[in-house]
């Protein structure tokens, strides 16, 4: 990127970093729970669901809040992960994409339901009687059938993980080059005196970034139908 | 041989479903729409949890709410023909039919060149499923479920959704299979004529309850059946051996009985068995040797009971050497022919309707089961 400076090339290389992360922390977690929401009638449903849409009506500092207590170095599932593992995730890029997985994650179930809801189940019992058991059913029908929903679901995720800044600001705060992505430059730059064309050139950025995506959506959703024969 | 009991209750509906197959063969479960039917064939399929049941094929317990026993429908070796054929959009022709095969056991009795050969899929193997007529869509269908090596094939009403001419474009199939894979099936239909051209074997239902079965030829004489097809289309069902073509008129010459009948049918070989109707409407009976008519169906026997079809009709039952047909008379011509059981009878038949040409497999079971 000729017209961007260093640090602006590093902040728009860590975004996709981190975003790339969430969603494949994410991807696996939405499936399941979609699939979960969708097929499954358990005790404690509609608590998971509501659960699951929190993120969407917290304030995302509330969730970076949350995310320090739970996942700082103190925090019962941050200590117990730095002893066993070694993983920190305060003020790292890693916790960076865990910010803004649990902000994107309803937005992705979300997409995903809607595609799974169209599954015609007859074809998932047609598989059973053609020897296919639950995982195998699932891989082979159920999977390929929500395609576009998944597809959806991650592109939706991960723009919104290119995005997300207040969950992010408050868990890893805002460190160049580790946790400082697009929208935390982009408020940096707005704060330092002179900042302004750096700031717009950021803004630009993320403009780009965004409308890439919608149109790669749109693409392959029509690539996906196409081959589902729609 | 296939055991079926099954019961099972669902809001105001319930079923109590009772039957027995020997295999191979065909078996028709035929009755009115929302009968039960589909309930009955899920419940085999196991896409259908039972209250209460049984299931057994030959020497393999499938279900026994006794002995909580329930194999899942993967692992019940039974292949099932949707109504709506249910091929997977996401795979191609060839891909949907490998789908079962692959997750077949090593033992084969069919291969994918038998199936192709069979059911004319070559062409097809390439095409996506969207892009199939309704027929091919069920010829893949059954192709598909025929693959995963069944032990049993259900097919469900797999030609309702068809129009006449593609129904008329797949039961040639259906009947190749019956002839040549010796695999028992279980067909459900609401429409008789697939019945006849196809099962060896029927089981008759009525809101949710098996009301009678029995063989093809003994179940076309069942009061419950008339009710359902109507008195027009009521009629022996009987399966003749083919003697050969006559030459003056270049009928075919088929015994029945040991009279003999004159059907127009063309290329069946001598010795096949041939499946014709008798509408009962379409029977006269007399007491006397009949001369002088333009009939050349007569066949000779003696009455065996005389029943009450409706306010002005009787139903004969004649025994024509082994083989029962029936009649329609007035109840006048009962009164004045004095129609009474053990009296011989001619049967004059105005019409013969061809059912089917040849049964590899008739109604009297036989040919050893391959154990696939």
């Amino acid at each position: 990127m000729i017209w961007l400076s260093p640090s602006e090339g590093e902040a728009l290389h860590l975004s996709l970093s981190v975003a790339a992360r969430s969603i494949v922390l994410s991807l696996p977690v939405s499936v399941l729970t979609a699939w979960l929401l969708t097929r499954r009638r358990f005790v404690g449903r509609a608590l998971l669901d509501a659960f699951v849409h929190l993120p969407l009506v917290l304030p995302p500092v509330v969730v970076g809040y949350l995310l320090l207590v739970l996942f700082g170095t103190r925090g019962p599932i941050g200590s117990w992960l730095e002893r066993l593992f070694g993983i920190q995730l305060i003020f790292t890029r890693n916790g960076a994409a865990l910010a803004t997985a649990v902000m994107s994650f309803p937005l992705m179930v979300r997409a995903m339901r809607i595609s799974l809801e169209n599954v015609d189940r007859g074809l998932e019992e047609a598989a059973r009687t053609l020897g296919a058991g639950a995982i195998d059913r699932f891989a082979t029908v159920t999977l390929p059938l929500m395609l576009p929903g998944v597809l959806a679901g991650a592109i939706t995720g991960f723009s919104a993980a290119l995005g997300e800044f207040g969950a992010v600001i408050t868990f890893v705060s805002n460190i160049p080059g580790e946790t400082r992505t697009l929208p935390l430059a982009l408020y940096t730059a707005l704060q330092t005196p002179g900042g302004d064309t750096a700031a717009a050139r950021l803004a630009g950025v993320s403009f780009g970034l965004g409308l890439g995506g919608l149109l790669l959506s749109e693409w392959l959703a029509r690539r996906v139908r196409r081959m589902l024969g729609r | 041989m296939l055991t079926v009991t099954v019961k099972k209750r669902r809001g105001s509906f319930s079923l109590d479903a009772r039957f027995e197959l020997p295999t191979p063969g065909v078996v028709a479960l035929f009755g009115r729409s929302g009968c039960g039917k589909t309930t009955l064939v899920n419940a085999i399929a196991g896409l259908l949890d039972a209250d209460s049941g049984r299931v057994a094929l030959d020497d393999m317990l499938l279900l026994d709410t006794e002995q909580r026993l329930n194999v899942p429908p993967e692992r019940r070796r039974i292949g099932y023909v949707f109504q709506d054929a249910r091929l997977f959009p996401h795979l191609r022709v060839a891909a949907n039919l490998k789908y079962g095969e692959r997750r077949a056991p090593a033992q084969r009795f069919v291969t994918l060149d038998d199936v192709a050969g069979l059911l004319d899929l070559g062409p097809l193997m390439d095409r996506r499923t969207h892009q199939l007529s309704g027929g091919e869509r069920q010829r893949v269908a059954i192709g598909r479920a025929l693959l995963s090596q069944p032990r049993l094939l259900l097919l469900d009403e797999p030609l309702a959704s068809l129009d006449a001419a593609r129904r008329g474009e797949v039961l040639p199939y259906l009947e190749t299979l019956r002839d040549q894979l010796a695999i028992p099936m279980v067909y459900v239909s609401h429409d008789f004529d697939e019945v006849l051209r196809l099962a060896t074997y029927v089981v008759l239902m009525e809101s949710g309850n098996t009301i009678a079965q029995g063989g093809v030829g003994e179940m076309s004489l069942n009061r419950g059946l008339r009710s359902i097809i109507g008195a027009d289309a009521a009629g022996a069902i009987v399966d003749g051996t083919v003697l050969g073509v006559d030459p003056s008129s270049g009928l075919l010459r088929v015994r029945l009985g040991h009279g003999e009948l004159r059907v127009e049918a063309a290329n069946v070989a001598a010795g096949a068995t041939l499946r014709v109707q008798l509408l009962a409407r379409d029977v006269i009976v007399a007491t006397q040797e009949p001369r002088h008519l333009s009939v050349r169906n007569s066949l000779t026997g003696v009455i065996m009971a005389v029943t009450s079809d409706d306010a002005d009709s009787d139903l004969v039952a004649i025994d024509v050497g082994g083989t029962m047909i029936m009649a329609r008379v007035t109840k006048a011509a009962t009164r004045d022919l004095a129609l009474e059981p053990g009296l011989p009878a001619w049967a004059l038949v105005k019409a013969v309707s061809l059912r089917g040409h040849s049964f590899a497999a008739p109604s009297a079971m036989s040919g050893a089961r391959r154990d696939a």
